[in-house]
């Protein structure tokens, strides 16, 4: 049976499982008097039968996906001639795809040998489906079996089912726990090779970014400096830019939707907000390039040309105000939809307490109500900040890519994000410095989003115990 | 003086009152129809006359007439639902603060109306403070809980005088013993006793005339609640004082005067002595005896 109709089998079969637990559950209550005198209800007699025939189903299931191929595999090639073994393991795996190619039909012209090998490939791999489809089968109906004669009214089926689920839930959220590491240890290794051939002070304290390195001696322009401050520099200048557009934005209109705004009001405004947030990076991108870009420009360009301001009359086409105001309209929902819920959360009785006093509303908004949703507050901003400081689209598009080491918004700079973007992008070779490199950014990224979340957690946490 | 009030018309047969399911039947539509006892004093801090008030359609309260006298402590009492927190809140008009709340008729403070046009909210909550049935300190440190009144209120002008409104809050409020030491660290660590008189202290900062206090022992524990009750006694040789209270042990033991309220009327109103001792009304009677709420 191939993948798709054994799994149907098996899915029918564990739900045949399922009616064959619920109703020997209620055939033994029968004698004793009726469903209530079971430890537990019908139902979870027959989940205990799916449980026994299903989850011992699934994973087989999955370590004959993991193991198969590697097994076949191994005997396919010790099956060959002695010339073939001694071969380098690149030119075995080569031999090997030629092997898969002919038992597949798509490669007519090879020597005996690999014709042989490629027929001892296709018998293999019918045995496995075979094999797989008995195997899984009679773990199904042993599971059913098992849990047929198992059940008893005294046995615990609820207990041992809530068991079942909570390590299932347990798993679940190992999954994501360990996808996490895996990432942080993959992007760990790349950065601890990049670090062996670029030392981390050069790395980190360097003021020269210029990632291309000579292929050729008498290569021009490629000096191959990994100093990374002038994308930190541009990294944090565009965040800022975009911080100073989206707090004072974000936070007046998330005081005015929670205190101000009648009920009609907050209900439209609230998720016409949302919807800034619901926008493709890549059209605020092109936004960023093609309009907001080149108004900065213009207007910098007639502020410089009329009062003589070099500064000004120099302003690049791609520049870091333009990326980091677009950058700030973007996160603008972050803010304002989290403090909105905040401050609304802030408890009624600190507002009429205020009011009573005879404290107007703005005072009670600025003197008790902010104060007491500061810490949610503070969270959404740094919330808004790790966004804008792994945001690559934007500033690709409006920003430019030279890394250049400025203050100057009016500047084209570049981040973090956007040189791991360009590093991986196109024919590169994958132990270069300079594609590892980007592994070494990414790994600083990392640390510094997540010092920034730990950052917010320990913030929120510290005050929110002081108000309940 | 005439000493009791009578309603000209009272809405019997329609709103809430008649689809409220209540088993006194249909002898208490007509019972209910005027107030009796002292609803007027010669000397009133406050006046209410003739007040309606409605949550959208539903009217809470039903012509409410009633003074509140100079330097008493008026009791406000009767079952949940009976609108005596509605009214107490109608009367510095934090009813303001819920968009479909709308009073009616008049309340006047020292004979000024204050649902006139002219009259300033913040100036009338200044002028008639509020303590809650939950303490709702600031979370700010006790100092600051204190000061918030004076400060934006500009009561004070220099530090010294603002310390000096501080302790002598605190101290009217019976707490400055017990938080002299520490009046920088948050009042929110405060026991709840101790936070409802930090909130009473607070109210007193601003120097209001009348008081209102809406169920203020409701939350504390008995031994809070006589501290609570030893200052309202304490307070009202200053203050004017309108309390509403579940408790009718509490109302015969702070009260002056004591006002019945029930379904959104108010039944009786007279000398505590009276109303706990000799009631005209059967429906305080009923109350007070225990026969329901």
């Amino acid at each position: 049976m191939q993948t798709p109709t054994l799994l149907t089998v098996l899915v029918i079969l564990v739900l045949a499982g399922y009616w064959i637990g619920r109703q020997r559950s209620i055939q033994l209550a029968q004698p004793a008097g009726g469903i209530r005198f079971l430890r537990s209800l019908p139902n979870y007699y027959g989940l205990m039968a799916v449980v026994w025939a299903g989850v011992p189903a699934v994973l087989v299931l999955l370590l004959w996906g993991a193991f198969d191929s590697v097994l076949v595999r191994g005997m396919v090639m010790a099956g060959l001639p002695e010339q073939f073994q001694q071969l380098t393991a690149e030119r075995q795996g080569l031999i090997f795809n030629q092997i898969g190619n002919i038992a597949r039909g798509a490669d007519p012209s090879a020597d005996p040998a690999l014709l042989a090998a490629a027929e001892h490939y296709k018998n293999l791999l019918q045995i496995s489906v075979v094999a797989r489809s008995i195997v899984l089968l009679s773990i199904v109906f042993a599971g059913i079996g098992i849990a047929y004669f198992y059940i008893k009214p005294e046995v615990r089926a609820r207990e041992h089912f809530e068991a079942v689920l909570r390590t299932s839930l347990l798993t679940c959220s190992l999954i994501a726990i360990f996808t996490t590491l895996g990432i942080v240890m993959s992007v760990l290794w790349e950065s601890i090779k990049f670090f062996r051939i670029i030392p981390p002070t050069e790395f980190l304290f360097g003021l020269q970014w210029s990632p291309q390195i000579a292929l050729r001696a008498d290569q021009q322009g490629a000096s191959g400096a990994f100093g990374a401050i002038p994308l930190f520099a541009g990294t944090l200048l565009i965040a800022a830019i975009a911080l100073i557009v989206a707090v004072p934005i974000g936070l007046m209109s998330a005081i005015y939707l929670a205190e101000y705004a009648k009920p009609k009001v907050r209900n439209t405004v609230k998720p016409l907000l949302e919807v800034l947030a619901g926008i493709p990076t890549v059209v605020y991108g092109f936004f960023a390039a093609l309009t907001a870009a080149p108004f900065i420009r213009d207007v910098a360009h007639w502020i410089g040309n009329t009062f003589g301001w070099e500064v000004f009359a120099n302003a690049s086409a791609q520049s870091a105000l333009a990326a980091g105001a677009v950058m700030g309209i973007m996160i603008i929902p972050f803010i304002s939809s989290l403090a909105d819920d905040v401050i609304t959360a802030v408890p009624r009785s600190l507002r009429d307490g205020s009011l009573a006093i005879g404290a107007t509303r703005s005072e009670t908004i600025r003197k008790v109500i902010f104060p007491a949703a500061l810490p949610g507050i503070v969270g959404s901003i740094i919330l808004a900040a790790s966004r804008a400081i792994g945001e690559t689209m934007i500033v690709v598009m409006a920003a430019g890519l030279s890394a250049k080491l400025t203050a100057n918004p009016l500047d084209s700079v570049t981040t973090v994000t956007v040189q791991i973007a360009t590093l991986l992008v196109g024919d590169q070779e994958f132990d270069s410095p300079k594609t590892m490199a980007a592994f070494a950014l990414g790994l600083t990224l990392f640390v510094v989003t997540l010092g920034l979340n730990f950052i917010a957690l320990k913030v929120v946490n510290k005050y929110r115990e002081q108000y309940d | 003086m005439d000493t009791t009030f009578k309603h000209t018309s009272v809405e019997t047969s329609t709103g809430p009152v008649a689809s409220e399911p209540t088993t006194l039947g249909t002898d208490l539509e007509q019972e209910v129809g005027e107030t009796v006892g002292d609803a007027f004093v010669d000397d009133p801090r406050m006046k209410a006359r003739n007040v309606d008030v409605f949550y959208a359609d539903k009217q809470a309260i039903h012509n409410v007439s009633l003074d509140i006298g100079r330097n008493e402590v008026l009791s406000m009492i009767g079952p949940s639902g009976c609108g005596k927190s509605t009214f107490l809140r109608s009367i510095n008009r934090m009813n303001d603060t819920i968009d479909i709340c709308k009073v009616t008729g008049s309340i006047t403070l020292d004979g000024e109306d204050i649902y006139d046009r002219s009259m300033d909210v913040v100036s009338l909550r200044a002028r008639v403070g509020m303590v809650f049935q939950k303490p709702n300190p600031f979370p700010k440190s006790i100092y600051d809980n204190i000061a918030y009144g004076p400060r934006i209120h500009g009561l004070v002008e220099r530090r010294a005088e603002l310390d000096e409104v501080v302790e002598t809050s605190l101290r009217k409020a019976g707490l400055w013993e017990e938080v002299k030491d520490r009046l920088d660290q948050p009042a929110t660590g405060l026991s709840g006793g101790q936070q409802q008189r930090l909130c009473i202290a607070r109210t007193i900062a601003i120097s209001p005339e009348v008081i209102l206090m809406d169920e203020p022992c409701s939350a504390l524990d008995p031994i809070a609640t006589a501290r609570i009750e030893e200052l309202i006694a304490e307070l009202s040789e200053n203050y004017t004082i309108a309390i509403v209270t579940h408790s009718m042990q509490q109302a015969a033991r702070v009260s002056d005067r004591t006002a019945y309220f029930h379904l959104g009327k108010l039944i009786e109103v007279g000398a505590t002595d009276k109303i706990f001792t000799s009631p005209d009304h059967k429906l305080t009677e009923d109350y007070i005896t225990g026969r329901f709420g």
